[in-house]
């Protein structure tokens, strides 16, 4: 009888919730229009960036499954793995059923998931504007309400405010270089973690109009002089450094911030977690720029 | 024959002279003349600690690869082959992709691969692409099973790089620059790296460019002249193995140039394989250096991927020589 009435008041509570949710209609980024009748309640995420989104929007728990890069917040680490963007196990994706699957432009899977019949949203989100319209877009599909998304990025640009404010004075007219990984690319001005770096006062000596992350002549770097550099620690910039690179002022005084791989992580994608990669490369001034 | 093959060399060193001054010259800011970078502060630091270094470094690697694909069309006599055949190529993409990998896991790994350094890295991998490709072949008296082995150990290899490069797509970029050759990174301690192989590797090759002038009638006969061929086979393996390894480990791989400097050479003069060999070497070093100024003038302060300039000027070369000599009505060229 308990379980009958339970039953029955299930039904009831689901009722309402298809009762309230309208249909609705999200554009992507490949200008189609995915119409849901309910908000989603199973989530596949194909872009690292779009799981830490989809999970700062408090909808964690709606993720059954992401690709193999996503790893933060921990508790994804969990889910089903789907292979990477490039490389997603359509199978494995097919057999959980997702609602919707969110993925990269780069992603080749999205017209084959389709034809499979599923709702498919090519999102990917490359600077600090990108980041605010995915953040929103997300919370479309989710079915949340507007408010939401803007309270999220609100919270994020606080957060960069805030690590900006923590920066000092001596620090801000730092001209700083960022390098991605060994070639050297670099990180421009027009790039997400040079938009972050101009967010806190520092100067980078790539201009934007190389392209987000051009591959530099190291001669560049050495002209350039900056005062500090700021690596990724994958490109082993630290081990082994470039011929002449000795004479530049940061590499002689030792202003070098080594990223870890969690930290790079942080600060090379563009997701959520923009603040926590403000406060590091603000740590990262305050301790090292002269 | 000789005397043109002398001229050939006179315009080879001549060509080297002009492109060692016009890569001193050549840099992040584009062209700037010598004299104009003697006025800027940091003009005689730049070209001494950058810009002489790269050059010559990029000339010596040009040539040990000329060198070893010279050895290599002789030793496989087969004109395509190229210095990268033994698995020395994608032995050392694999060495760099383990490394650059393993960094930023354990710490172990880290202390331990960052003594050897990505140019040790690779330099070890192409020995070991190149010794394992002599174990499957079973040593190197069967040619056509030392090619075979050879395709299959870079094929593996080069699966397994692929499959790092998917797993870690951290390295992504920074392995791409690697397979696509990457001067950059030469100072003068890598100059002097190449040039002690490449002067050794000379030596050798031209001691035993006999073996391969004698291979050039067919294994049966260059037997029956009497000649130490296993041996010979075996030092000259080692040639093409520490020549490529030596040039792989210092700018990657770059594409074309140990395929087409032979040919080059070849078209210009008919010569025996002693000289073949350096000429291939100079025209090696002058084809790899023209690429390398190209690649950092074009679209300075940004820079091309050194390969990409290599195929485009090393097969467009080779093309025109091609329809020149058909057209001229002369035997047709390779």
């Amino acid at each position: 009888m308990k379980k009958l009435l339970r039953l029955a008041v299930a039904l009831w509570m689901g009722g309402i919730g298809v009762a309230l949710a309208a249909p609705y209609a999200v554009t992507d980024e490949r200008g189609e229009r995915v119409r849901f009748d309910a908000p989603p309640q199973r989530v596949v995420s194909l872009l690292p960036s779009l799981t830490e989104t989809v999970c700062a929007l408090g909808a964690c728990a709606r993720l059954v499954g992401v690709d193999r890069y996503s790893n933060w917040p921990v508790s994804v680490r969990t889910l089903p793995q789907l292979g990477g963007g490039i490389d997603p196990h359509v199978e494995a994706i097919v057999r959980l059923q997702p609602d919707v699957v969110l993925l990269a432009q780069s992603s080749r899977v999205a017209q084959r998931l389709q034809a499979l019949g599923l709702k498919v949203l090519t999102l990917e989100p490359k600077s600090h504007a990108d980041m605010q319209r995915v953040l929103g877009q997300v919370g479309q599909v989710l079915g949340l309400p507007e408010a939401e998304s803007r309270k999220v990025w609100q919270g994020i640009t606080q957060g960069v405010a805030q690590a900006a404010a923590a920066v000092p004075a001596h620090a801000r007219q730092a001209r700083v270089y960022i390098e991605v990984s060994r070639g050297p690319y670099a990180a421009s001005a027009a790039s997400f973690i040079g938009e972050t770096l101009a967010q806190l006062g520092a100067q980078n000596v790539v201009p934007a109009s190389l392209g987000p992350f051009p591959k530099l002549n190291p001669e560049f770097v050495v002209r350039a002089n900056p005062d500090l550099i700021m690596v990724g620690n994958r490109s082993m910039q630290a081990e082994i450094n470039y011929p002449g690179w000795q004479s530049i002022r940061a590499v002689r005084e030792q202003r070098v911030c080594v990223f870890s791989a969690d930290e790079a992580d942080i600060v090379v994608r563009p997701g959520p977690r923009m603040a926590e990669a403000a406060q590091i490369m603000a740590r990262c001034l305050a301790e090292k720029a002269p | 024959m000789i005397r043109r093959a002398r001229w050939l060399t006179l315009a080879l060193l001549l060509a080297t002279a002009l492109l060692v001054l016009l890569g001193a010259s050549v840099g992040s800011t584009g062209f700037n003349s010598l004299a104009s970078l003697r006025a800027d502060p940091m003009g005689a630091q730049i070209v001494w600690d950058i810009r002489l270094p790269r050059t010559l470094g990029t000339w010596l690697a040009g040539a040990l690869l000329g060198l070893a694909g010279a050895v290599a069309q002789g030793l496989f006599r087969n004109p395509l082959a190229d210095p990268y055949l033994l698995g020395s190529g994608s032995g050392a993409l694999l060495g760099v992709a383990i490394s650059m990998a393993a960094i930023g896991g354990s710490p172990f790994a880290l202390s331990w691969i960052a003594r050897l350094g990505l140019t040790g890295a690779a330099f070890v991998g192409a020995v070991c692409g190149v010794l394992l490709t002599l174990t499957l072949a079973q040593g190197v008296q069967h040619t056509l099973r030392l090619l075979l082995a050879g395709v299959i150990v870079g094929v593996v290899l080069g699966a397994i790089s692929s499959l790092l490069m998917l797993l870690a797509p951290e390295i992504m970029q920074a392995l791409q620059a690697f397979m696509l050759g990457s001067t950059g990174y030469v100072g003068w301690t890598a100059c002097g790296l190449m040039a002690v192989p490449l002067v050794l590797c000379a030596i050798v090759a031209w001691a035993l460019s006999p073996a391969l002038d004698a291979l050039s009638l067919g294994e049966a006969t260059a037997t029956s002249l009497g000649l130490p061929l296993p041996a010979m086979r075996m030092a000259l393996i080692g040639v093409l193995g520490l020549a490529t390894g030596a040039a792989v480990a210092q700018t990657g791989l770059v594409a074309f140039v140990g395929l087409a400097a032979p040919h080059l050479a070849r078209s210009l003069v008919k010569v025996t394989h002693g000289r073949l060999g350096l000429l291939a070497a100079g025209m090696g070093g002058v084809l790899l250096l023209a690429a390398d100024i190209l690649a950092r003038w074009l679209i300075a302060p940004q820079e091309l991927p050194v390969g990409v300039l290599t195929a485009v000027l090393g097969g467009g070369y080779l093309l025109w020589l091609m329809q020149r000599r058909t057209r001229s009505g002369r035997r047709s060229l390779l």
